[in-house]
């Protein structure tokens, strides 16, 4: 880009601020319910004043350079708060892609020369595109990190150990189990039954959608850990689709006390603590 | 070479592991054991493993062999107080030690093994009974 070019865009910089903010304004996506019209200013003005500040004759073609670091980390600043507040990728590419319009249309109006004209217009086309590849790259960042943190939230609270009575432990399963999470319950599970030398554990799996040969997998190993610790394992919960599924599927379950519902394994685990459970006997002989 | 203690209480012989068993102490284990469960005539043999944090394949068959020799001597073999990391390596090794009772601590491992053993002299009474 022309020494020439940059200075005029460089005093030009109030009238691309107020087209590119009118561009954004016209957008029908634009979102006021999320960031007040004086913060949109705010982000544009300071993403401009660096740009036009940045620029020079000589890494205007190079946005690899190290020039760009501000630029970028403005941009990385912006797209990642948008990717926090729930922006759509389409309304934060909108907001870097508008700026292309305004730019143009100041390039347009001061420079009469066409293939310079021309020239121009490619240069600051391609600028923008990879300002735009960066923004996007950043709000994807962004959006894995909430569900990278969502992941980790749910692996930690879906896995709470009940102690139902002294030496029993009940541990509803909610959710698809797979091998990372049949590890986090696995452990959960054996480190719970040494802190309350519980002899009795029972695995609810009510609320696991479906079983499948590796789910089965990962409970008969869980089964057998507990086994190994020294305690039983009663698996409970089991829905007549599951249990039929099960049977197709040719999975063994016989080694392990399957109970149909909770309130059965608790009975099981009763009898084999040689526990009774009986009503209170109100006969009133006065 | 270091060994690990065996210990005689009545009937039973308690080992408690106190170090990380290493091929040469778990071998010599198996060995001491079966001679020892043959010069006491015990009936139950009770291992502690509470102090083990590492356990390999290895291991794994070495606690099943010693459960199978045991009982082919009429003893039981009760392993207690595994930790959970142990349990879950052995189950990833795929060794789950069927035919090794297992007991959450020493307590509840003597308990297991004495009403092993109530149950038991009702079968000698019976192989007793058929010579007469």
């Amino acid at each position: 880009m022309k020494a020439s070019t940059i200075k005029m865009l460089q005093s030009k910089k109030e009238q691309i601020i107020e087209l590119w903010m009118e561009n954004q304004m016209e957008d029908p996506t634009l979102r006021e319910d999320l960031m007040s019209n004086e913060d949109l200013r705010v982000q544009s003005i300071e993403l401009i004043d660096t740009l036009l500040h940045t620029l020079n004759e000589g890494n205007s073609t190079q946005v690899e350079s190290q020039d760009f670091e501000p630029v970028f980390e403005i941009l990385a600043g912006i797209s990642l708060s948008r990717a926090r507040q729930g922006y759509t990728p389409r309304e934060t590419a909108t907001f870097i892609f508008s700026l292309k319009d305004a730019i143009f249309s100041v390039l347009g109006e001061n420079i009469s020369d066409l293939s310079l004209l021309n020239q121009e217009l490619l240069e600051v086309s391609k600028l923008i595109d990879s300002l735009g590849i960066v923004t996007f790259e950043t709000f994807i960042q962004g959006r894995e990190e909430v569900i990278l943190r969502q992941t980790d939230e749910i692996a930690e609270i879906s896995t709470p150990i009940i102690r139902v009575w002294d030496g029993i432990i009940a541990l509803p399963i909610i959710g698809t189990l797979d091998s990372a999470r049949t590890q986090i319950v696995m452990e959960n599970l054996l480190v719970e039954i040494v802190n309350s030398e519980s002899s009795i554990a029972i695995l609810d799996i009510s609320g696991v959608p479906a079983v499948d040969s590796l789910v089965a997998q990962h409970l008969i190993k869980t089964v057998s850990a507990t086994r190994l610790m020294g305690a039983e394992c009663i698996i409970s919960g089991i829905r007549p689709e599951i249990a039929q599924t099960i049977v197709h599927l040719g999975i063994d379950l016989s080694s392990i006390i399957t109970k149909a519902t909770l309130a059965s394994a608790l009975r099981q685990a009763f009898t084999m603590l040689q526990l009774e459970v009986t009503k209170v006997r109100k006969d009133k002989k006065v | 070479m270091d060994r690990i203690p065996i210990l005689k209480m009545g009937q039973f012989l308690l080992v408690t592991i106190q170090i990380d068993l290493y091929d040469r102490i778990a071998l010599n284990l198996e060995t001491d054991l079966v001679q020892m469960i043959h010069k006491t005539g015990a009936r139950g043999v009770l291992i502690d493993i509470s102090a083990v944090s590492i356990v390999d394949s290895f291991m794994g068959r070495i606690l099943g062999n010693i459960a199978t020799m045991s009982k082919i001597l009429d003893a039981e073999t009760v392993v207690v107080g595994m930790q959970p990391a142990v349990a879950i390596t052995l189950v990833e090794l795929g060794l789950p030690l069927n035919g090794v009772f297992t007991a959450l601590n020493v307590e509840r491992g003597m308990n297991l093994l004495q009403s092993r053993l109530a149950s038991n002299p009702d079968e000698e009474e019976d192989e007793d009974d058929n010579p007469e």
